[in-house]
């Protein structure tokens, strides 16, 4: 039996690494079945799925000697056997418990990633509850000894054939056959064939390669699945077929027989993976994926300098390369697209992280609350993913502490006891639609305006609409919790929110009825490596400003342009009054037009500015720019968001148009450099050599 | 210091003789002769046209474009406070690698790589400058002539005005 030494040429660290990544996603799959389950789903698929999820996690921890892990995990799955042979029912106290325990076990593993010491008895209530749970229902905590529960259960023994043939790569992928086949031994009697036929002559036999297929009769009283579980981490390195004598009986597994339409088939690998419901699907590194984005980047730039080059061609006289230079364009933008889609995510990464919040919030305030998910599937750039987890956690923190009410007012108020937070996305035109929304007691408007006003961020007699006041959440140190406690209620909240979702170029909005609840609406970028934007030109200066931002574009009448004092100049347009902000004046470039009719004026809007005209002096075309980071190597800019490369090689600025005008109305106050006065606050780069 | 019969540079000499020796690409500003650490150079090139970045100091003369990442270009001799470059095609950009970022410095030309035993660096003396100076690491005589050795965290560990800037908002 030739025995694989690769396992030498790894590091542990390196196996460790992984198996967290995988713990990670396992950890998320079973947070998700288990909130499918407390949302009435009770069926087989279920609950095999969350038995595998905590069964792996168990797996690879004895690996790694995390010995709580394997102590917690093993109690865990003892109930979880026991709710999937139907020996428990899943009632609603049993849910509960099962999302304590996903919730201390993700500490657990938590902890034993970060190599962290959890406190002595951690869980310990949670550990003894399912013990207890166990007990009554007959069950020892010890799922090792299947074949001797076997005789409880209700099957029959049966008869399997299984044929077990290992790819070549198999050995050398750290999985030794003689494991397999004595676990194999232990399920039931074990009648062993092997097929050493494909053994090469000794010269031309690679050890590391595996040779041998087997076929094994077993006759025992557990499942398929069983038999299953055993193979299932070679599973994609061989083929295997499982077939039984009898019928199968469980329903899960006449269904998939049915599915496959052939009843000698019944049980081949394929049925297995669609059982399993494994997606196909490979583990890269985002490292590499981020590579590849910024090549395709970079490709996608060369390319619009050659079609650049190539309009300029006689189309007669090339027509080869003109042809050829389209070609590429299409190549390169599908490609580009292709990439992309590559680090999409759904959105359920974030989502499946809500429950436990407020779960653990609920708690907290005493209030109790379920919260709904719908379309986590729709897809999402990592870019965009990676920064939607705050702002989320902080909607849904607002939504549980100032939103829903306490069971008490709920029932005074004619509500149903638990609250309800909706959690929902959806793509729409480009963007993603992420909506929080609740049916507590909704935002009081007269309460908010007598504070602003109390605090002079709204002049006493001003007329406001509900939108506007609705809007004033949004403002800074703004919180109307009475308590401050430790959850909200230190005015670091909704402003927060806001400024970090236009950061990402996304725009935020609530509605609400006062004692119906309010919701959050959240529209961000499908992406923030690629943006659309109009390409403007000041003097000898190239920017771009995103067209989401952008409402139109004009060249104004000089009746028009009206000056205010101190402030600049107004535009009027269609009995409006819009600032107007000179590019070229705010910029510090010379050469510029300067004149906004005889420039243009592009009207953006922004949540935080309002609509403001901004003169540039000529419109350059429209295009699509992958965005550069200015930080990485410079700093931020003021009123610049990040930066891009043109078809002629050349860098241009991409502006933040929400900025421009603040920056604006503080005038002259930073045009200025006194120079080089020192600061400690610089960062980085005092540690060149 | 101790004064040293060797002499401070030793050209033409194989590097690897001594673990001690230090290298240097010298670049001038004008009639001033400056060096940089080796290590740091990551290349150079000839000038090319940059954008501007709104509102930044002097010495900041915009970014480029090198193969997909945007750098930043700096004047040096603005830097040191001895006016304005005005770029030709025959002025040099060197690409240096500064902790994590990487920016460009604009100087005049580049002249040599000369080999140093750090022994033989001298301090700066105490003109009485202002405490910005820190960029500058020492003094090394080769020669008849005389090199500044130039320091990239005293260069770069000063604020710039964006930042203060940055960080006025944030407040």
């Amino acid at each position: 039996m030739p025995v694989t030494s690769d396992s030498e040429a790894y590091p542990v660290a390196q196996f460790r690494k992984t198996y967290f990544e995988e713990c990670a996603e396992l950890m998320d799959a079973l947070q998700s079945n288990l909130e499918l389950l407390a949302n009435g789903q009770e069926d087989d698929e279920t609950l095999h799925a969350i038995f595998r999820s905590v069964h792996s996690v168990k797996g690879g921890a004895g690996a790694f000697g995390c010995t709580d892990l394997v102590a917690f995990s093993h109690t865990f799955e003892s109930l979880l056997d026991a709710l999937r042979d139907h020996k428990i029912p899943a009632t609603h106290e049993i849910k509960q418990l099962l999302l304590r325990a996903s919730d201390a076990l993700a500490d657990i593993v938590n902890a034993a990633r970060l190599e962290q010491q959890l406190p002595p008895n951690f869980a310990a209530d949670i550990s003894a509850a399912m013990r207890d749970t166990l007990q009554g229902a007959g069950q020892s905590a010890d799922v090792s000894s299947a074949p001797a529960t076997a005789d409880a259960k209700t099957l029959t023994e049966q008869t399997y054939r299984i044929r077990f043939r290992p790819h070549t790569e198999m050995l050398r992928k750290a999985n030794e056959p003689l494991l397999l086949i004595r676990q194999l031994g232990k399920l039931g009697s074990l009648r062993t064939e092997v097929d050493s036929s494909s053994l090469p002559p000794l010269d031309s036999l690679d050890p590391e390669a595996a040779y041998l297929n087997w076929t094994f009769t077993l006759d025992t009283a557990v499942p398929r699945s069983a038999i299953q579980d055993v193979f299932e981490f070679v599973e994609d390195d061989c083929d295997l077929e499982i077939e039984s004598s009898e019928p199968a009986r469980l329903p899960a597994e006449t269904a998939t027989s049915d599915a496959t339409g052939a009843s000698d088939t019944s049980g081949t690998v394929a049925a297995t993976v669609a059982a399993v419901g494994a997606a196909q699907s490979i583990r890269v590194d985002v490292d590499k994926v981020d590579r590849l984005v910024n090549l395709v980047g970079e490709l996608v730039i060369s390319q619009a300098m050659l079609t650049e080059q190539g309009l300029g061609l006689p189309a007669d006289k090339y027509p080869e390369l003109i042809q050829g230079i389209e070609a590429l364009a299409q190549s390169a933008r599908e490609l580009q697209e292709s990439v992309m889609a590559i680090r999409a995510q759904p959105v359920k990464s974030v989502f499946a992280r809500m429950p436990r919040i407020v779960r653990e919030l609920a708690a907290t305030l005493g209030k109790e609350v379920r919260i709904v998910t719908s379309g986590e599937m729709t897809e999402i750039d990592k870019t965009v993913i990676e920064q939607l987890n705050d702002p989320l956690t902080h909607m849904i923190r607002n939504a549980l502490d100032h939103g829903i009410e306490s069971p008490v007012e709920r029932i005074a108020a004619g509500k149903v006891r638990q609250g309800t937070i909706h959690l929902s996305a959806a793509q729409r035109s480009g963007r993603i639609v992420i909506e929080v929304s609740d049916d507590g007691r909704g935002i009081n408007k007269e309460k908010i305006l007598a504070k602003a006003k109390a605090r002079g961020l709204v002049p006493a007699g001003a007329n406001l609409t509900d939108d506007e006041i609705n809007e004033l959440i949004f403002l800074p140190a703004f919180s109307t919790a009475e308590v401050v406690s430790n959850i909200s209620g230190r005015g670091v909240g909704m402003d927060v929110v806001k400024r970090n979702v236009q950061a990402l170029g996304g725009r935020i909005s609530v509605r609400s009825r006062f004692g119906q609840g309010s919701a959050f609406t959240l529209s961000l970028p499908l992406t923030l490596a690629v943006v659309d934007g109009m390409v403007v030109s000041v003097g000898r200066e190239t920017f771009i400003i995103p067209l989401v931002a952008i409402v139109e574009n004009l060249r104004p009448q000089t009746a028009d342009i009206h000056p205010v004092v101190g402030r600049g100049h107004v535009l009027a347009l269609r009995g409006e009054y819009l600032p107007l902000v000179y590019l070229h004046r705010l910029f510090s470039i010379s050469d510029a037009i300067g004149d906004p009719c005889r420039g243009i004026v592009i009207i953006v809007q922004s949540e935080s500015a309002g609509r403001v005209g901004i003169v540039v002096d000529e419109l350059l075309g429209q295009q699509q720019v992958v965005v550069k980071s200015l930080e990485a190597n410079y700093e931020p800019v003021d009123g610049i968001s990040g930066a891009t490369i043109l078809g002629n090689g050349r860098v241009a600025l991409i502006l933040d148009v929400a900025r421009l005008h603040e920056i604006d109305v503080r005038g002259t106050a930073m045009r200025l450099p006194p120079p080089d006065a020192p600061t400690p606050t610089e960062k980085d780069m005092t540690h060149a050599a | 210091m101790q004064p040293d019969n060797k002499p401070a540079v030793q050209f033409g000499q194989d590097v690897a003789v001594s673990e001690n020796v230090q290298q240097f690409i010298t670049f001038t500003l004008g009639e001033e002769e400056y060096g940089i650490d080796i290590m740091v150079v990551r290349e150079i090139k000839g000038w090319t046209e940059t954008t501007m970045i709104p509102n930044a100091p002097p010495h900041v003369r915009g970014v480029i474009n090198l193969r997909g990442i945007i750098v930043p270009i700096f004047d040096l001799r603005a830097r040191f406070g001895t006016g304005v470059t005005v770029p030709t095609n025959m002025h040099v950009v060197i690409i240096v690698a500064a902790g994590t970022r990487t920016v460009g410095l604009l100087v005049d030309t580049v002249s040599d790589i000369i080999s140093v035993d750090p022994k033989e660096i001298r301090d700066v003396p105490d003109m009485g400058m202002p405490t910005e100076d820190q960029f500058l690491e020492g003094l090394v005589a080769i020669q008849d002539r005389m090199v500044t050795l130039v320091s990239l965290s005293g260069l770069f560990g000063m604020p710039t005005e964006s930042i203060k800037r940055t960080a006025a908002v944030a407040a």
